[in-house]
């Protein structure tokens, strides 16, 4: 994706999938979306994420800078109940087709 | 019961002649050469022409100064980093010293991975337990001022020239930075030599595999 990226690709994010809007039964509010990250089973192991940017990428028909890669930055905000989901906002909100798709979570700003 | 200055009501007990006497300001006079000091008036201010509508305070300058950035305790002279983000992500690079900005100095070494003297924001970075004996090498000269962009001078141009911009915008490396990085390379790979596995350490990119857990993960 990076133009002249040739040799090693090391992956330095941890997948995550995107689930859906915060939302109750029969409201949504889309401003903040859900995400399950690979491996992150409960609330404690969330605590490390907190504040880690992630990345939306997704593909678009014409390009914009040379690319047809698209991306919407956000971050992780909190833990969303008590089995690891958590809550993330993004620069726009993410779109509907984004649900199920795979998010970027980025080790930084790290604090390690 | 004292004798008291007044008599009655606006009616002092002292004559006039009396009083200037008992005021001592014929001595004062006499001091002066005969007349009494007169204190000089300062110079009457000019009526300014124009005043402000409203009465409005002036602005204090913020008198606030920003904290030096705080160096994580896990990052010491001589640590080695994982870069997270940017050209260089991946790469295992050993820490120099913290910059007056706040940012970091540090190095490949060029030789071992490729990165060369170079800043680096403590965010995008993660420390790791590994050390590097970094006693030899000399950063005194490193400062931010070093790594500032150089301005470029625009000279005027002709008609035909105006249109190859491209081709000035090669960037050589100055000699005396590619000297600096190899002055400072030099000691640190004599460290790194003497411990087994560093340099190959140093030179592999880090990068996380399936089923790897950052959280549970200890650098």
């Amino acid at each position: 994706m990076v133009k002249g990226r040739t040799g090693q690709r090391v992956r330095l994010y941890v997948r995550g999938t995107i689930l859906g809007y915060k939302r109750s039964k029969s409201n949504q509010y889309e401003t903040t979306s859900l995400v399950q990250i690979e491996g992150v089973n409960t609330k404690e192991d969330v605590a490390w994420y907190a504040g880690k940017r992630m990345a939306y990428i997704y593909k678009a028909k014409t390009k914009s800078s040379e690319t047809r890669y698209r991306c919407i930055w956000g971050k992780v905000t909190r833990p969303h109940g008590n089995s690891g989901v958590v809550r993330a906002k993004f620069k726009s909100n993410l779109p509907p087709d984004s649900m199920g798709r795979k998010v970027r979570v980025f080790m930084y700003p790290s604090s390690i | 019961m004292a004798p008291s200055s007044k008599l009655s009501q606006g009616i002092k007990k002292a004559s006039r002649s009396h009083a200037y006497h008992r005021r001592g300001l014929w001595a004062i006079k006499a001091k002066h050469g005969g007349a009494f000091p007169k204190a000089e008036k300062p110079a009457a201010v000019a009526e300014p022409k124009y005043y402000p509508a409203d009465d409005v305070k002036p602005r204090k300058a913020s008198t606030r100064k920003p904290k030096p950035t705080k160096l994580r305790s896990s990052i010491s002279p001589g640590t080695v980093l994982i870069v997270l983000a940017g050209r260089f992500m991946g790469k295992r690079v050993v820490f120099l010293k913290q910059l007056k900005s706040g940012l970091l100095l540090v190095t490949g070494p060029f030789k071992i991975n490729g990165v060369p003297i170079r800043r680096v924001n403590q965010t995008y970075v993660i420390a790791t337990s590994t050390k590097v004996d970094i006693s030899g090498v000399n950063v005194e000269k490193f400062d931010d001022k070093y790594f500032a962009r150089e301005k470029k001078k625009k000279a005027t141009k002709t008609e035909g020239e105006l249109f190859d911009t491209e081709k000035e915008a090669t960037k050589d490396l100055p000699q005396f930075k590619k000297d600096d990085q190899k002055a400072v390379d030099a000691e640190l790979i004599k460290a790194i030599d003497a411990v087994p596995d560093l340099k190959t350490y140093l030179g592999a990119r880090f990068s996380l595999r399936d089923g790897d857990k950052p959280h549970e993960m200890v650098f």
